[in-house]
């Protein structure tokens, strides 16, 4: 026992860790994870094990220089969940260095550099991905159609491990690939050539399958439903709040209604937006991340609605066909200017700080 | 004007939204059941002289003297301070200082009385009736009776009282919410002595002259408030008891007014400058003593509970009463306990040595197993805001802490550490176990230092530049009357002078 003069109040916890909260968060991403994994089979369980293996090695090599105790970090879970996200907006089907570059720049570069945890100014996933998506664009959008586990044409064990480690040559292993644009590349490509929305939507995956995740794209970003579903756990087991994702998916469905009633012909619908690309995956997964977003909520509000606005600008007039890693790292950016501008109303304060005034005699209910 | 509604006609009230806020375990189970019982007297009983917020009290009587119970042991002198009694008959040992249960962990100037057994009344001040009874009179029995404001707080509740006679007030509120886990001496004594609260209510509400009354119970104390509805339904006034949910800290006095009335207290005022003055059910209780039948407040009632003691109680323990005699009475504790508190685990205090008395506001001693207050080793914050959403008082105390840490103390003033009110929920629920309370209570120190230090410097000042002003004064002075002086003897020398060519010029004349 301390000094009892020591010890300060209150002398009760909640009991809710770090820890807790990763793993419940692990746990949401497990149905859209599993579900990746199954449809772009083994390459995909590759790349993932390596991306989460590499990210866990370079914290406990950071952890080590910074003289930390490595055990009590890496227990908390987030370099596992780093890791992790970094595998699921990577091309399910890309080389191995692809995923050691990724989880080594999630790791040092988005997290480390800045003094570990809670310190890092930007999403470390995001950081990486885009990192990799500007130093490797050919590697970062060779997306191949599904092929899932055991489905004939689908790579076998040994097929993944020459299309992960590129043993047989050429960038899938010289195993025979379907490659195939993600649904926004498509979009994208297609709507540069003049083609009318109406064709290329007809030509392309409907919004069930989009729903469904049964498309090109990366390992863990297609499935939205399942990505929903996780989503919704982790508001039901109070881990995030409603505001960030509610602001983001909100904003970018009204940008796309707005639009598309201005030009249906060129602006896709909501429902499309919602469904496609890393939307659902940004908006409870990777937006919600506490270390990166506001903490008062008319801040998370703020901040959830400037990514959603970002994701449809770079998406509708942007060179990327998708914009959720950039519009995530720019409101990052602006995470402390927010937190300095928006913070709660004081009890017994106006907004601006000063004591509230008394109400008038006879005023009383 | 009185708005009826069917709800008010219930006796249910809407409760006003308040922010934020957690539910912690409340384990009153342990002793919500445990009847009040008494205590035999102690060997010794310590009797603190500060056991309210204000200047300590003035003893009045001397080592040897024989006092009954209910004497006056000191008294307080200045405007917020509060009279100290015999708890019961014997001789005074000593006067001199000793440990006690205060903040600041020091000795306390204490009256040590060795009781004669006789437990032999003095001679009391004859009761009061509060329908007759003029107000002032009412607040000086208070005042003469030493009640403290008994939730904690230890305001002296006479002065509360007197505020009619500086705010225009409408409502009485009596604050049972009792949201600190453990704590269930407030619905021991509302389940068993209702309607001697309910007097204490009337007194009250008498002194004030207010005429609207609400207590304000928990909803996990239904016994409690269907005892309440039917003790205050009998009361000359207009009287009600409201449910407010249970959320810890319903019970701190703005965010409780908010919850009834939907009124808010402006930063740094009284909830009185809104109309209402709230007093706790067991301060209401001992006024009902001392105006009804002279007593003065030399009991309380106070829970032991805690998993590390063996027989959790609502015991009604004369003030002065060795904590460890406490402790013993229920059984003792079951091994070292992790932790020994007096009130509650949110906001207690641990207990400085068990040596130490039970004081006025004492309502409870806990003593806590290693599961029950286990913390583990504080990580890096990870901004995960949950203490922002459950601060009620819409601070951000992640960043206050960040402050804190850089010394920076100006600039969590300037995003409201003192509009912190401790209520410790910040810490209850980080994740990363930061003690952010114990770093605000940290700050608060050092500037109340910085601000004595300040106020010790501009007093220096002052008086050095009124010597100076004196000194500069008195030197004037002698320069003037050594002047006066000079021009007196000048005048005098003249005047000689004068006198002597007269007396000159006399023989003259003599001799013409």
């Amino acid at each position: 026992m301390s000094p009892p003069t020591l010890v300060s109040g209150p002398h009760a916890h909640s009991m809710s860790t770090v820890s807790r909260a990763m793993l419940l968060v692990s746990l949401a991403l497990t149905p859209a994870t599993a579900l990746g994994c199954y449809l772009f089979g083994w390459p995909a369980i590759f790349l993932f094990a390596i991306t989460i293996g590499t990210a866990v090695g370079a914290e406990a090599l950071c952890l080590r220089l910074a003289r930390r105790p490595p055990a009590r970090f890496l227990l908390d879970g987030s370099a596992v969940l780093s890791g992790w996200l970094v595998a699921l907006s990577l091309p399910p089907w890309a080389p191995w260095w692809i995923g050691v570059l990724g989880g080594a720049i999630a790791m040092v570069v988005g997290k480390h550099v800045f003094g570990g945890l809670g310190q890092n100014l930007f999403n470390p996933a995001m950081v990486a991905r885009i990192m990799l998506l500007i130093s490797f664009p050919v590697q970062m959008t060779a997306y191949v159609a599904p092929a899932p586990l055991g489905a004939p044409g689908a790579p076998g064990f040994l097929d993944g491990l020459a299309i992960t480690f590129g043993l047989g040559g050429g960038a899938t292993g010289g195993f025979d690939a379907v490659s195939s644009a993600s649904v926004l590349g498509h979009l994208s490509t297609e709507l540069g050539r003049g083609a009318s929305l109406e064709a290329i939507r007809a030509s392309g995956a409907g919004l069930v399958e989009l729903s469904l995740g049964t498309v090109a794209g990366s390992l863990g970003e297609t499935s939205a439903a399942l990505l929903l579903l996780g989503g919704l756990l982790l508001l039901v087991f109070g881990v995030i709040n409603w505001r960030i994702p509610v602001s983001v998916l909100g904003t970018t469905a009204a940008l796309a209604t707005l639009f598309h009633a201005i030009d249906p012909s060129r602006y896709p619908d909501a429902a499309f937006h919602l469904v496609s690309g890393a939307l659902m995956l940004c908006a409870f997964f990777i937006a919600t991340d506490y270390v990166t977003s506001p903490v008062a909520p008319l801040g998370e509000l703020i901040y959830g609605a400037g990514i959603g606005a970002l994701v449809y600008i770079i998406r509708t007039w942007g060179a990327f066909p998708e914009g959720v890693g950039f519009a995530v790292l720019l409101m990052n950016a602006c995470t402390p200017l927010i937190d300095h501008l928006i913070r709660p109303r004081i009890f017994g304060r106006s907004r601006r700080g000063k004591p509230l005034t008394l109400p008038a005699a006879g005023d009383s209910p | 004007m009185k708005r009826l509604s069917l709800g008010a006609l219930r006796g249910r009230a809407r409760v006003h939204a308040v922010r934020g806020g957690v539910h912690p375990k409340d384990n009153k189970a342990l002793s919500a059941e445990c009847p009040i019982e008494p205590i035999p007297l102690s060997g010794l009983l310590r009797v603190p002289l500060q056991q309210h917020i204000g200047a300590e009290a003035e003893p009045v009587v001397a080592k040897g003297d024989r006092v009954a119970k209910g004497q006056v042991l000191a008294i307080g002198r200045r405007a917020v301070s509060a009279a100290v009694h015999a708890p019961t008959s014997g001789r005074v040992i000593a006067i001199g200082r000793f440990v006690a249960p205060h903040p600041s962990g020091l000795p306390v100037a204490t009256i040590t009385l060795r009781p004669d057994g006789e437990d032999r009344w003095a001679d009391l001040p004859s009761p009061l009736d509060p329908n007759t009874a003029t107000p002032d009179a009412l607040a000086e029995r208070v005042a003469a009776s030493g009640i403290v404001g008994m939730g904690g707080a230890t305001f002296p509740s006479a002065v509360k009282l007197d505020l009619r006679n500086r705010f225009p007030l409408d409502t009485l509120v009596i604050n049972a919410a009792e949201c600190e886990p453990y704590l269930t001496c407030d619905d021991r004594l509302l389940r068993e002595r209702a309607a001697a609260v309910a007097d204490g209510i009337l007194c009250m509400a008498r002194a004030l002259t207010v005429d609207k009354v609400i207590v304000a119970i928990e909803s996990n104390k239904p016994q409690a408030a269907a005892a309440m509805r039917k003790a205050v339904a009998n009361l000359p006034l207009d009287a009600r008891v409201i449910v407010v949910p249970t959320r810890y800290p319903m019970g701190s006095e703005k965010h409780l007014v908010q919850a009834l009335t939907g009124r808010e207290t402006p930063a740094r005022a009284l909830t009185a400058e809104i109309g209402l003055v709230v007093h706790n059910p067991a301060t209401a209780y001992a006024v009902h003593r001392a105006v009804r039948h002279g007593e003065p407040l030399i009991s309380r009632i106070l829970t032991v509970s805690g998993r590390a003691v063996a027989r959790p109680a609502n015991i009604e323990v004369p003030i002065g009463t060795p904590i460890a005699d406490i402790l013993a009475h229920c059984g003792g504790t079951l091994g070292e306990p992790a932790r020994l508190l007096l009130g509650g685990p949110m906001m207690g205090l641990p207990v400085p040595s068990t040596r130490a008395p039970v004081v006025k506001g004492t309502n409870g001693i806990l003593a806590l197993s290693a599961a029950e207050c286990r913390r583990d080793e504080a990580m890096p914050c990870i901004r995960c805001g949950t203490c922002v959403t459950v601060c009620p008082s819409g601070l951000t105390p992640l960043e206050l802490n960040a402050r804190i840490r850089n010394e920076e103390l100006d600039g969590a003033v300037r995003i409201g550490l003192l509009d912190c009110i401790s209520c410790g929920s910040c810490s209850y629920v980080c994740p990363s176990n930061i003690p952010l309370i114990q770093s605000f209570n940290y700050a608060k120190g050092k500037l109340a230092a910085q601000q004595r230090v300040k106020h010790q410097q501009e007093e220096t000042k002052r008086l050095a530049q009124q010597r100076e002003v004196r000194l500069e004064r008195i030197a004037a002075a002698k320069m003037e009357a050594l002047k006066r002086r000079k021009a007196e003897m000048a005048a005098k020398k003249a005047k000689a002078k004068a006198q002597e060519g007269a007396k000159a010029a006399a023989p003259l004349e003599t001799a013409s």
